[in-house]
């Protein structure tokens, strides 16, 4: 089976998330980078589901130059080719995005076929909007399903599981077919020694795409005003216990 | 008129509609317009308790789809419903509650429309006298960051972030459920093949995001063996276990225990975070916790910082204390 994961480049900050001065960014002078989470677990899916039949997974990225670092990663943990759609590293909106996502995916498969099976993230992880994965696998006419924490391929057929309150649905599609995934579907595997060499290797494909923009407009990013607490100190280690069930039977659970 | 997309499960509707219902009808006023609601569904969509919640919660009217086709959630059923109500009504704005349905079924609509949508508002602002520009406030980075942003578009579709308000009925409470009134659609059976096409329940009892009192460990519990003291804890306050993604990513607990951005948001009496730093994408999905109880071997740390109380210390002593403590006064005559 052929699999592609549409993932994307987000910073991994720590305890607070600051904004360029401009407030049109993410502040990531002092940060590294990493892939939505949602996603890393789409491209363990698609490795393990490969590697049940014999297949051949594809990672796709549209960012910037430096997006390749996030393909070499995935290369590290068993995909087989990358493909970079290269932008100047600005934010696109959710339909320029889209559209330049699907002009790529037609393009590589009017050389070799549909994929499968094309999974997403539920949402990305910094603008989450919710939206580009439904627009992709629209515009390409397959079906998807979001918010999917299992995956079954049954021969032509996939099965796709998602959670609801005490319990889950399940959906059935034919293939070719998009799955929106959530992480909790899988537990990632960390690269290995073999892995990271070999995403040395790994060739991107570069594709140089524009696409019309959408008409949402980002004016600014902002933090959202942060609850102060005056905290009590109800003490140090073990001897701290009375007092901390103290507060607990105030509350009514003791 | 603002058009609200009621989520509803099998003819039961549940929060998320009420919340998308009470932030329309601020909406709808700043809009200057009456607010409707859509129920989609098949067999009679509006049930007596969607008709009589939609009308308690402020829609002058209601619309209903009703096809066989939509017997069970599906998404591209309910994404092309939307299509053709929105083609035949033309409301101003479209909202529904950015629950995952939610979301998705908007999405589903954009995509067909070629339109733009704006997930997980928290704040609107129609345009200044009709067509133009709308402004909004939207949630990124899981509630860790806000984005202002624009919308140049005709009719604007929209969802309000899940919990953005509490959901709350007009008073007084309007005499007669809001008038009803069917609209037709036509549906491609091939549709079909996202509806949902069979439901497995699993055991019920108490879930994270209802748990009274959530038990938290992070990196600092050390193993998979080391969250013994915390499940002790949890069950001697009727709660429950919860975590951080370092634990769910060294395979101590499964994902379903996680919270936070890409884990489960919770709302107990109090949330006891031990081990745990507070990066922003745990926080996001703590800080709707009444009270807060942090235990660390750092007095620094973020969560101690945001928490009512602390105890600086490690939690593989404090915890068992704790129990102990718990034990001792419960068991005083
Ligand atoms: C896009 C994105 C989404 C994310 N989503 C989530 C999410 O949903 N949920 C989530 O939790 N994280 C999420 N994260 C990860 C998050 O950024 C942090 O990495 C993670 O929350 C850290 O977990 P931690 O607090 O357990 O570990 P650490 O940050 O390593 O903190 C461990 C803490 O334990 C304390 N400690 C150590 N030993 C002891 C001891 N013996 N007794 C008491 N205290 C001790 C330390 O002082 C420290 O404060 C996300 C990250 C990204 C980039
Ligand atoms: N720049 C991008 N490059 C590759 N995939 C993306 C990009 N943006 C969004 N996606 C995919 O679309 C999903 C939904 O994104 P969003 O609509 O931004 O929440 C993500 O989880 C990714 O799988």
């Amino acid at each position: 089976m052929r699999v592609l994961c549409c993932v994307k480049r987000v910073p991994a900050p720590g305890a607070k998330i600051n904004v360029t001065a401009d407030g049109l960014a993410v502040d990531a002078a002092h940060l590294g980078f990493t892939t939505s989470p949602h996603e890393e677990c789409g491209v363990e899916e698609a490795v393990q589901i490969a590697e049940r039949t014999g297949g051949e997974v594809t990672v796709l990225t549209l960012g910037p130059a430096e997006a390749a670092e996030q393909l070499r990663y995935a290369a590290s943990v068993g995909a087989h080719l990358g493909v970079l759609v290269s932008t100047d590293g600005a934010a696109w909106d959710p339909q320029r995005t889209a559209r330049a996502l699907t002009a790529a995916i037609e393009s590589l498969e009017a050389g070799s076929g549909a994929f499968d099976l094309i999974l997403f993230g539920n949402e990305s992880a910094d603008s989450g909007g919710f939206q580009v994965g439904v627009r992709v696998a629209y515009a390409l006419g397959r079906p998807i399903v979001n918010g999917i924490k299992g995956i079954e391929v049954d021969g032509p057929v996939v099965r796709a599981r998602r959670e609801i309150d005490g319990g889950f649905e399940v959906y059935e599609m034919d293939l070719p077919a998009a799955l929106g995934v959530k992480e909790g579907i899988n537990l990632p595997r960390y690269p290995t020694m073999r892995g990271r060499l070999a995403s040395k290797k790994l060739e991107i494909t570069t594709l140089v795409l524009d696409a019309a923009g959408g008409d949402q407009a980002l004016v600014r990013l902002h933090r959202p005003t942060e609850t102060v607490s005056q905290t009590v100190i109800l003490g140090d280690g073990p001897d701290a216990a009375p007092a901390a069930v103290d507060v607990l039977e105030e509350l009514g659970l003791v | 008129m603002l058009l609200v997309v009621l989520e509803h499960d099998r003819g039961t509707l549940g929060e998320p509609a009420r919340e998308a219902l009470t932030f329309g009808r601020t909406l709808a006023a700043k809009m200057g317009v009456e607010m409707h609601a859509l129920a989609i569904g098949a067999g009679a969509p509006a049930t007596e308790q969607v008709a009589a919640a939609s009308g308690d919660h402020g829609a002058a009217r209601l619309y209903t789809v009703d096809h066989d086709l939509l017997s069970d959630f599906g998404p591209e059923a309910w994404g092309q419903s939307l299509v053709q109500v929105i083609n035949t009504l033309q409301p101003g704005a479209v909202l529904a509650c950015g629950s995952e349905r939610g979301n998705e079924v908007m999405a589903q609509a954009a995509a067909r429309l070629d339109w733009p949508f704006v997930a997980n508002c928290t704040d609107i602002i129609p345009p200044a006298g009709g067509g133009g520009q709308w402004s909004m406030t939207r949630i990124q980075w899981g509630g860790s960051l806000l984005e202002d942003a624009t919308l140049t578009t005709g009719t604007a579709l929209l969802t309000c972030g899940l919990h953005t308000v509490a959901s709350a009925p007009v008073e007084p409470a309007p005499v007669a459920p809001p008038e009803t009134q069917a609209v037709a659609v036509e549906l491609d059976a091939a549709l079909a093949r996202t509806v949902v096409k069979d439901r497995v329940v699993l055991e019920a009892g108490v879930t994270l995001p209802t748990a009274p009192v959530v038990v938290g460990g992070g990196r600092g519990v050390g193993s998979a063996e080391g969250f013994a003291p915390l499940e002790e804890l949890a069950e001697l306050l009727g709660g429950r276990v919860g975590c951080s993604r370092a634990v769910t990513n060294n395979g101590w607990r499964p994902h379903s225990d996680q919270v936070g951005q890409t884990g489960t948001r919770i709302a107990p009496e109090i949330y006891i975070a031990s081990g745990i730093s507070g990066a922003i994408q745990h926080w996001v999905g703590a800080m709707g916790s009444k009270h807060i109880l942090a235990i660390n071997i750092d007095p620094e740390a973020n969560m101690v910082v945001k928490a009512n109380w602390a105890v600086i210390g490690d939690l593989h002593q404090v915890i068992p204390a704790i129990s102990a403590e718990i034990r001792r006064r419960r068991d005083r005559p």
